[in-house]
């Protein structure tokens, strides 16, 4: 569904991606787990067209992508869930899943879809009207994730859902995750959190700045003794 | 003072009121949605009142058809000015736009002068809107309820416009997060041109009544309304359209009652409005309903 072959991309003189390729099958989960710095954010802002790529080819089922507008790339049916959530504060619950579904016009589609992130997140339905800026850490991210799930999307794209928020918060929004992947949805995860992320993962790539160093399965990258020492605390 | 005599005032400070609000509404929206000052919001003002004079005297325009021509020239006018001198610079350090926004507002005084000259023209005064009405004892010109009566409607149309639709959606998930909102499929230059034109548009407006009660109109006269709309942005709060009517109606009241009242000091005029200013700056730094 998604390739990309060599991506570079520079910010100035800081080479944040040096060629990096890596494959997302349609219906899989794949991760990219790296510590901070590695270039994970960098790589989905060049699948959306936020940064431009230096160098390198991003593919989405077949048709080339690089450097297209962000605009043409999500109405391609790609989204993405920014680090850091980036919900509108000044906006209801119910405004942001609207905005989610901005580029959509099948006003029915929209409410049944409306319907199912409220049937995942049930605690948004209960802050409809609230505005986002009032939710919680854990409630923000829910809504950012319904707000992308709003577009209809068949990429979903996370990053660092898990940052800063409590364990048990987390448990629950990987749950939610594999929820999404059992409705059909292909889902390109990044975090650090690399023992949630590779436990739910078909696939997983390791980067380190920024460089792919590892792939594998998620059982194998589990059980790699680099990636225990690294990422997992020995 | 007798009571009938405020009424009037009263009722004249409510027009002036609104027609400060909705200059400033024009500065707050524009702030709210790239986070610029356009300093060329009161020349925008002005150029709309030459519409209007020309559309009559060159074009032969009824009145009314010369007015609404000139809203739609000057929202042309306001696109453009973002296209060419904002636009370019969306991405470059803030002082940056900050000045081609004063460089803006050099050149349309400037080429107004030129153009038209700089000697004041008489503006338009419709027979009809001439009319004064008695209403019991109170003597109100008819110009000042349909002041009253546009700017309401006009408001009605811009909360219909920034709560109830898709792009006042946009506009307002714009004026927190450019990326986020283009990763939401928004087209980000569609919705700056459209908040160009509805804050132009509502300069113009505002800018008819101004030059119906005050009817000489010369390349510099968008200069104080301006920097008094921008003031009843700030007080209200940038960003908030409800603080930008709130600062416009104080600044419209303090313009009319301080001539009623104390007509001696009425030539300091302005430095009670940056007064107030100042004080509403000391105890709410945001403005009155700005947020931080
Ligand atoms: N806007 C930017 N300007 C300059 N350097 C940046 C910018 N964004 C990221 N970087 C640099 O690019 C590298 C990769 O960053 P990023 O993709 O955010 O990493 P990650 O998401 O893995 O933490 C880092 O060295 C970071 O400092
Ligand atoms: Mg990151």
């Amino acid at each position: 569904m998604l390739e990309v072959k060599d991506l570079q991309v520079n910010y100035g003189a800081i080479r944040a991606l040096k060629g990096i390729s890596f494959k997302v099958e349609r219906g899989s989960i794949v991760t990219l787990i790296g510590s901070n710095g590695a270039g994970k954010t960098t790589t989905l802002k060049a699948i959306c067209g936020l940064v431009k790529a230096k160098a390198g080819r991003i593919f989405l089922n077949g048709e080339e992508i690089t450097n297209k507008s962000t605009n043409e790339i999500v109405s391609r049916k790609v989204t993405m869930v920014p680090e850091g959530r980036r919900i509108f504060p000044n906006l209801t619950v119910q405004e942001n899943l609207l905005v989610g579904a901005f580029q959509r016009k099948d006003k029915d589609g929209i409410k049944q879809d409306m319907e199912w992130v409220f049937e995942l997140f049930p605690r948004l339905k209960e802050r409809i009207n609230q505005k986002g800026g009032t939710l919680s850490g854990g409630e923000q991210q829910m809504l950012a994730i319904a707000r992308a799930l709003m577009s209809k999307p068949d990429l979903l794209m996370l990053d660092e859902p898990s940052l800063g928020l409590a364990p048990i918060i987390v448990e629950e929004l990987f749950q939610v995750i594999g929820q999404i992947h059992q409705e059909g949805k292909t889902i390109l995860l990044i975090e650090q959190n690399a023992y949630a992320a590779l436990n739910i993962a078909d696939y997983g790539y390791v980067l380190e700045t920024g460089q792919i160093v590892l792939h594998g399965t998620g059982k194998e990258l589990l059980d790699n003794e680099k990636v225990r020492q690294a990422y997992l605390g020995g | 003072m007798s009571w009938t005599l405020f009424l009037q005032h009263l009722a004249n400070g409510i027009a002036l009121g609104f027609v400060f609000g909705l200059v400033a509404i024009g500065y707050t929206l524009v702030y709210g949605v790239v986070k610029l000052v356009n300093f060329a919001h009161g020349d925008i003002f002005m150029m709309a009142c030459f519409f209007v004079y020309y559309g009559i005297t060159l074009f032969s325009f009824p009145w009314w058809l010369s007015f609404v021509f000139a809203v739609f020239l000057t929202a042309l006018l306001g696109i453009s000015i973002e296209k060419v001198a904002y636009k370019p610079l969306r991405d470059a350090p803030r002082i940056s736009s900050l000045c081609s926004a004063i460089g803006m507002s050099f050149l349309l005084e400037n080429f107004a002068t030129v153009v038209f000259g700089g000697r004041q023209k008489a503006f338009y005064q419709p027979q009809v809107l001439n009319k004064t009405l008695n209403i019991g004892e109170i003597r109100i010109q008819l110009v000042t309820i349909v002041t009253i009566v546009v700017s309401i409607a006009a408001l009605l149309f811009l909360n219909y416009l920034v709560y109830k639709t898709k792009m006042g959606l946009a506009m307002r998930a714009l004026s927190h997060d450019f990326d986020t909102a283009r990763l939401m499929g928004i087209n980000v230059d569609r919705t700056i041109t459209f908040t160009f034109a509805v804050g132009s548009s509502l300069a113009a407006i505002s800018a008819i009544f101004w030059a119906l009660r005050y009817p000489q109109i010369w390349p510099f006269m968008g200069v104080f309304p301006g920097w008094r709309a921008f003031t009843a942005a700030i007080i209200g709060g940038v960003g908030s359209i409800k603080g930008a009517m709130t600062g416009g109606f104080l600044i419209g009241m303090i313009s009319i009652m301080l001539v009623a009242f104390l007509p001696d000091l009425a030539g300091y005029r302005d430095a009670f409005i940056f007064m107030m200013l100042v004080f509403v700056l000391l105890f709410r730094p945001t403005g009155l309903f700005g947020e931080a």
